[in-house]
């Protein structure tokens, strides 16, 4: 296992790899948590397509492969994208939705018209770009780092700045604006800083699915906290632990897109944290329901003693006792007794059940 | 009937035509990204299908897919209902993960075949033509356009079958369960539709623009009507402009048809949404301008019915003073008192404006319409 890890470590693909995903997990896990809280989960989706035409378009006019030159046409058209969502559904009765199906398909259109124009270029081959679809981890370059590193340093410094204005802009933007602020300015910001996150993570897992990056970590971060600055850490700690694991997988096996690994470690990690994560997770919830239920059983059993008790009777007949839990199957029914009887709430005596004053002080302290 | 061109162009117009029709429900139920998730998560479907029958062009591949397109519907349900995610994020999860599935066992096993990741982005629709129908050895034409106006068949069916239930529960879902339809087994149908259509379609445009398809001409039909009816046929029109300009576009540059088709729905939408006579951009900046005006207009009016009995008429019915009041732009201030004397709603009488008769009556018109609980 060590030796794994040592020769994971020496080999150099690998440890750019390594170091490109993490990059592109931490910006897109943390800026990504702003679109999750303020339900624009699929506009990442659109903005990530919406690159293609912009990297196709930069390599045409340019005829550079250079990562600055690609990946800021990406970026370019990207805002252009979700500038052009704002417009139509301020402008027009098509909702929100609608907005990002036609963004989505209609430059992701363009940008196969593009790609199709180069693959037909005598001077210079595709396959420099086609990388962009899925992604491919393995063709990251030193070059490559330097560009996503600036580009995700800048986004997340951004954030830092503004962190009190987006705050204010997820959770209560119309007390943002009655302090003066500019939501339609901050909201300009959080969406450039998305492109951006987005444009950092393309050449890893691709437009098709680098929308996930944004989703995934976000969502999964959320079950465990309820606090904005440790839902950002998490969700920049998620992404980088998706990106790490999904590049060593799919450079280690044979025929494994990156883009699509990636995608399924960080969904795992989102089921991993619905189901377990304390407070919010499903488990827990059933455990928390569970006990609740075994309290109001036991109460309800206690409270009808109770009565008897005020009625100067010493005790309840068994039989009593259980039809009063007839909804309960036998097993059940002869399990609360014992533990009632177990917790000293309850006793069988000569006259029958009967509660102990614990138990009597049980039923005083529910009024 | 041999010619490629026609044939493809027939095909475009057959798939585009076909996936306006259940689009228009989608965007009208407010659920456009729901194609963007089962046109990805069939591939899912595909390939499984494709590894259990090793064949891409089996009915079981639809069948199969389909299915998929349920599920994927099914689980974003599911993830939604424990309240833990958001719905825009269950839809983004979900079909993101199963198209992930799809990709890597396509990548894995089925690389060397017929099965490509590129097909999957980009259909093979000008391959058509090359697989045809043959029947007791006549040629009847490509095999995709007799599958496709299958789907069509079927989704005209459906549509006119269920046209009142599927109106009901797109306009008004509450009413619909109140009168005993069952949304959820209507919703499923319709999901099972466009999972079929999404598939048809997937062969022949790839899986992002059966994206294009399905949103894009609806929702351009949307801006030029608010019948339903009307807007089916809208839009299905512009399916068949889409696969025919789509077309030609690509063979005069020589490009990808299914990219092409998508930026000719793009350039058909810009321009309604441009043009559109009630909901264009245009016209609704014309209609904003205008109705700034009027009331504008409507407020100098009341302004001047507010003081027309008051001693401080001279001063506040002031030309100069209302000028400097209204903080308008001096230059629109003018322009709107020279247009209410010109429609002889009030009269200049030495830089005092007064208003006429017609003038008293359309201010109190308008104040009761401004407000209206003042009235009785």
């Amino acid at each position: 296992m060590i030796n794994f890890f040592s020769s994971l470590l020496g080999d150099h693909t690998l440890k750019t790899v390594m170091i490109g995903a993490t990059f592109l997990g931490v910006t897109s896990g943390s800026i990504g948590t702003f679109a999750v809280l303020r339900k624009q989960s699929l506009l990442g989706d659109a903005i990530s397509h919406s690159a293609l035409p912009g990297i196709a378009l930069a390599f045409l006019l340019t005829g550079s492969r250079a990562p600055i030159i690609l990946l800021t046409g990406g970026l370019l058209v990207g805002w252009i994208s979700a500038l052009c969502m704002m417009v139509i559904v301020k402008y027009s009765s098509i909702k929100y939705d609608g907005a990002l199906g036609i963004i989505l398909s209609v430059f992701f259109g363009i940008g196969m018209v593009l790609m199709s124009f180069i693959q037909r270029l005598p001077t210079a081959s595709q396959a420099g770009l086609n990388k962009f679809l899925f992604g491919r981890a393995a063709t990251l370059l030193q070059e490559d780092l330097v560009v996503m590193g600036w580009f995700g340093g800048i986004a997340l410094l951004l954030m830092l700045i503004f962190w009190k204005e987006i705050k204010l802009l997820c959770f209560n933007p119309e007390f943002g604006s009655s302090l003066g602020f500019s939501m339609l300015a901050l909201d300009l910001l959080v969406t450039t800083l998305l492109v951006v996150a987005i444009v950092v993570g393309l050449q890893t897992v691709g437009v098709v699915l680098m929308s996930v990056m944004i989703i995934a970590p976000g969502v999964a971060a959320r079950q465990w906290t309820n606090r904005l600055e440790i839902m950002v850490i998490l969700a920049g700690v998620f992404g980088a632990f998706s990106g790490i694991i999904g590049a060593i997988i799919s450079s280690e096996v044979r025929r494994m897109p990156t883009g699509p690994i990636i995608v399924l470690v960080s969904f795992l990690l989102v089921v991993l944290s619905i189901l377990f994560a304390p407070n919010r997770g499903l488990i827990y919830n059933l455990y928390r329901k569970n006990a609740i239920h075994k309290k109001i059983r036991e109460d309800q059993i206690l409270i009808y003693c109770y009565h008897f008790y005020q009625e100067g009777l010493e005790g309840v007949s068994g039989e009593k006792l259980l039809n009063r839990l007839n909804f309960l199957s036998n097993r059940r029914r002869i399990k609360l007794l014992n533990r009632l009887i177990k917790d000293g709430l309850l006793s069988f005596g000569s006259k029958g059940w009967h509660l102990t004053p614990k138990g009597i002080n049980r039923v005083l302290s529910l009024k | 009937m041999n010619n490629p061109a026609l044939e493809i162009q027939i095909l475009a117009a057959l798939v585009a035509v076909t996936c306006t029709l259940s689009g228009v429900f989608l965007v009208l139920r407010k659920m456009a990204m729901m194609s963007d998730a089962i046109s990805h998560s069939i591939l899912l479907g595909i390939a499984v299908a494709f590894l259990y029958t090793n064949s891409i062009h089996s009915p079981l591949l639809i069948l199969g897919a389909a299915a998929t397109g349920l599920v994927t519907v099914f689980l974003v349900e599911l993830l939604k209902q424990t309240n833990l995610v958001a719905e825009d994020a269950a839809i983004g999860l979900i079909f993101t993960a199963l198209f992930s599935i799809g990709v890597i066992i396509i990548s894995r096993y089925a690389a060397n075949v017929h099965l490509d990741i590129d097909a999957v982005l980009l259909g093979e629709i000008a391959f058509a033509p090359f697989r045809r129908l043959t029947v007791f050895g006549y040629d009847l034409g490509p095999k995709s356009i007799y599958i496709m106006a299958g789907i069509l068949l079927l989704n005209l069916l459906f549509i006119s079958l269920f046209f009142k239930e599927l109106k009901l529960i797109t306009f008004d879902p509450k009413l619909a369960a109140a009168l005993g339809f069952t949304p959820a087994l209507i919703h499923y149908s319709l999901m099972g539709v466009v999972s079929i259509t999404a598939v048809g379609a997937f062969d022949a445009v790839g899986s992002i623009l059966v994206v294009a398809l399905m949103v894009v001409p609806p929702l351009t039909a949307y801006l030029l009507t608010e019948e339903l009816e009307n807007m089916l046929l809208i839009s299905g029109g512009f399916g068949v402009a889409i696969g025919i300009l789509g077309y030609q576009m690509a063979r005069i540059l020589d490009v990808s048809i299914a990219g092409s088709m998508a930026s000719m729905a793009g350039l058909l939408f810009l321009l309604t949404f441009l043009l559109a006579p009630k909901k264009g951009l245009i016209s609704i900046i014309i209609r904003r301008k205008q109705q700034q005006f009027s009331f504008a207009c409507l407020t100098l009016l009341i302004h001047l019915f507010n003081h027309e009995d008051s001693i401080e008429i001279n001063e506040e019915s002031n030309e100069e003073h209302i000028i400097d009041f209204m903080r308008w732009p001096p230059p629109n201030t003018l322009k709107i008192i020279n247009q209410l004397i010109e429609m002889g709603l009030i009269t200049n009488d030495k830089h005092i404006l007064r208003l006429t008769d017609q003038g008293r009556y359309e201010a109190r018109i308008g104040l009761n319409t401004i407000k209206p609980s003042t009235e009785n």
